[in-house]
């Protein structure tokens, strides 16, 4: 590898490049070859770096100096100043608080303050399309361990042992799903990895494809091996094609080293990898509904048990894990599992990445370990609410997860404490929503996306969605009863307890949860036709109007 | 022709197990969108009954059995994007193109449709031309982007 003394990250992740950063590459090369510079420094593409605010994002090794906010006029500055003199531009850095430092290099874990990178050790850090950069980072090393030093019972007791549970939303503890179709009793068997990352407000699965592919394959391959597979499977969003890309650049380079494919580290273990694209159903990211869909099929889920470990894909065991469960895996491996179950709560070990978005300052992705406060993470990481607004409430888990208000903000993030307040850990989707939003309002918009996503096999979720939609579309025109809310109530207990798949059973979170906590509200839109934030266009009373109703009056 | 590359299409697909979605999405990017003559043909180089071809077509969003503009704009209405006015977003462009969700513009040029969740929540709104993202939208940014197509 020719050597480089300095190595520049140009973010191309869509935000960014939505944002500019490819003319700011473009613009970035042509500079440095201007002052002969292109053949010891080296720019390079990479993933998502976090604070999406920011963008177009850089960061400049070895010195981990991020500028924010770069355009192609400030490209000549970086150039001069920072490159060749080695003075940085101040007025570009990249900084969080008042007080904070500016982003600490890359050696030191906690690119924020609190935050720790597991899943996301390498996003940013390590180009994506070159596979010697994984492996200089340790990458495939865990593989080797597991390969030519660990039983397969090894491997699995060392997952089960770290504590570790599924992060795709359910909370299952991954170790015993291993154990299962470890015991399963088949001629051939199946890994897949669930990289259909649907739930609105969540990107960390892209992140982690897009900035550190090498991390899902070693993780799949450690899993077959494990459980006895030799075929893995990643079926992921048809949207996300610069992950597939990724993902495909990433296979072929790790065959061509012998990291995947027949016989790896000589241990006489094969291990192959394909892609599988989905077309577009979010119901999809349900685990029998997912396994339908590679068989070619609708994707509608199935009844369970069978559950997958006993009989999955084509009918046989089929391990199934989401990509950040995965990409904790050579982790674990490498730290040891008593490390890793030391990290977060008792109950629910490791980091969690939470994808961040709404009316907070900052929005992007971070990862924190488990039982990180709610309020830590919006005050801390996402600098509060935007405009000085007041913080009305949180979606947590994505739309199929609950809405908490302000009183709870000091909730532990993670799936037992959520739990215990209406809501889910869910995905990781973090939706903050200011004083300006109406809740009748936002819990159609919710309601809307289930009934549009619902496969429609079943009653209770091709019904419910559709008439607790109509409901709220009643409420918001001022055309609501007081019977209603009784309605929404049964309404969601027959779905939460009768839908065939967790889509349906999960749709109606929101509405327990607005009900539980914003009540009010929901008797304001009804009893005194008034909707208080101005959202509900048939409530909304226009000043004229308003003139005329004082003047009878 | 037709025929011709829709048979080149399923061979290669030979060696995989149930490849039908994959080869769905590889003829729509070839012929653009998926004809009742097309699926025809896919159900009979893969030997499947054209029901089921056809009940998978219609099943998912990515798949089109009809004719659309040349460029589709796809609007984000999931929460994240509805919190930063993704509704202002719509309507805009609906009157810019004289338009519905579902339709075409006369001249065939823009598709209007719906997307779930693009990913790029640090951007919203957004919305999705062909496979380009377009974030942070607002009334006067639309018209550029509109522009550029």
């Amino acid at each position: 590898m020719a050597f480089y003394r300095s190595h520049i990250l140009v973010c191309t992740d869509q935000e960014c490049v939505e944002k500019g950063a490819k003319e700011v590459e473009r613009t970035l090369v042509k500079e440095l070859k201007k002052f002969n510079l292109d053949n010891e420094i080296k720019v390079v593409d990479t993933g998502c770096l976090g604070p999406c605010e920011a963008g177009p994002l850089m960061v400049i090794y070895p010195e981990g100096v991020y500028y924010g906010n770069v355009q192609v006029e400030d490209v000549s500055e970086i150039v001069e100043e920072h490159l060749l003199k080695g003075r940085r531009v101040n007025r570009l850095l990249y900084e969080i608080g008042d007080d904070a430092e500016v982003i600490a290099p890359y050696q030191q874990e906690d690119v924020f303050p609190g935050e720790m990178r597991v899943v996301l050790r390498n996003c940013g850090i390590i180009n994506p399309e070159n596979i010697k950069e994984y492996i200089a980072q340790d990458g495939y090393q865990s593989l080797g361990k597991a390969l030519t030093e660990l039983t397969q019972e090894e491997v699995i007791e060392m997952v089960e042992e770290s504590g570790l549970r599924g992060r795709g939303g359910a909370g299952f503890p991954t170790g015993l799903k291993w154990k299962f179709t470890n015991q399963a009793d088949a001629d051939e068997k199946y890994v897949v990895a669930n990289a259909d990352e649907g739930e609105p407000g969540t990107s960390k699965d892209r992140l982690i494809m897009e900035g550190d592919p090498h991390s899902l394959l070693e993780a799949m391959a450690i899993a077959g091996y494990a459980v006895g597979a030799n075929t893995g499977y990643i079926y992921i969003r048809g949207e996300y094609q610069l992950a597939v890309n990724r993902l495909e650049t990433a296979i072929e380079q790790a065959e061509e080293l012998g990291l995947l494919g027949e016989n790896i580290f000589d241990s006489g273990f094969d291990f192959k990898i394909k892609i599988r694209e989905g077309a577009g159903a979010y119901v999809c990211g349900e685990e029998t509904a997912l396994l339908q869909s590679i068989e070619g099929e609708r994707g509608e889920p199935q009844v369970k048990p069978p559950y997958p470990p006993s009989e999955g894909l084509w009918g046989k065991p089929t391990l199934i894990n989401n990509v950040e469960t995965l990409a904790n895996i050579p982790v674990i491996l490498e730290k040891g599992a008593k490390w890793y179950s030391e990290i977060g709560t008792e109950s629910c070990t490791g980091t969690k990445v939470f994808t961040l978005s709404g009316d907070v300052e900052n929005e992007g992705l971070i990862e924190v370990p488990m039982g990180t406060t709610l309020r830590e993470i919006v005050e801390g990481f996402g600098g509060g609410i935007v405009n000085g607004r007041e913080f009305k409430m949180a979606q947590t888990g994505g739309t199929s997860g609950g809405c908490i208000p302000k009183d709870l903000l000091d909730t532990p993030m993670d799936y037992d404490a959520l739990a215990e307040v209406g809501t889910a850990l869910g995905s990781g989707a973090l939706l903050v929503m200011d004083d300006t939003h109406c809740i009748v309002d936002i819990a159609k918009c919710f309601m809307h996306f289930f009934e549009h996503e619902s496969c429609g096999k079943c009653l209770p979720c091709r019904e419910g969605n559709t008439r607790i939609y109509e409901i709220l579309d009643r409420i918001s025109k001022g055309e609501g009863v007081l019977e209603d809310l009784d309605k929404l109530q049964d309404l969601a207990d027959v779905m939460s307890n009768t839908a065939l798949c967790g889509l349906g059973q999960a749709a109606p979170t929101s509405i327990y949860s607005t009900l539980d906590h914003f009540k009010d509200e929901y008797l304001a839109h009804i009893t005194a036709k008034v909707c208080a934030t101005d959202t509900c266009q048939a409530l909304v009373v226009d000043d004229e109007e308003e003139y005329e109703r004082s003047e009878t009056a | 022709m037709l025929e011709a590359s829709i048979k080149e299409i399923t061979e290669n697909f030979e060696s995989e197990t149930t490849p039908l979605i994959s080869v769905l999405h590889k003829v729509q990017a070839k012929l653009g969108y998926l004809s009742e003559e097309v699926l025809e043909l896919v159900a009979k180089y893969l030997d499947l009954p054209l029901s089921k071809v056809y009940g998978v077509a219609t099943f998912y969003t990515l798949l089109d059995t009809e004719e659309k503009g040349e460029n589709i704009i796809r609007v984000c209405e999931s929460a994240p994007c509805h919190v930063k006015g993704s509704t202002n977003v719509l309507t805009e462009v609906k009157e810019r193109l004289g338009i519905d969700i579902g339709e075409t513009t006369e001249d065939n040029k823009f598709s209007l449709e719906l997307t779930s969740c693009l990913g790029v929540c640090g951007v919203a709104p957004a919305i999705m031309i062909n496979d380009r993202v377009y974030g942070n939208l607002t009334a006067n940014k639309l018209e550029t982007v509109l522009k550029k197509y």
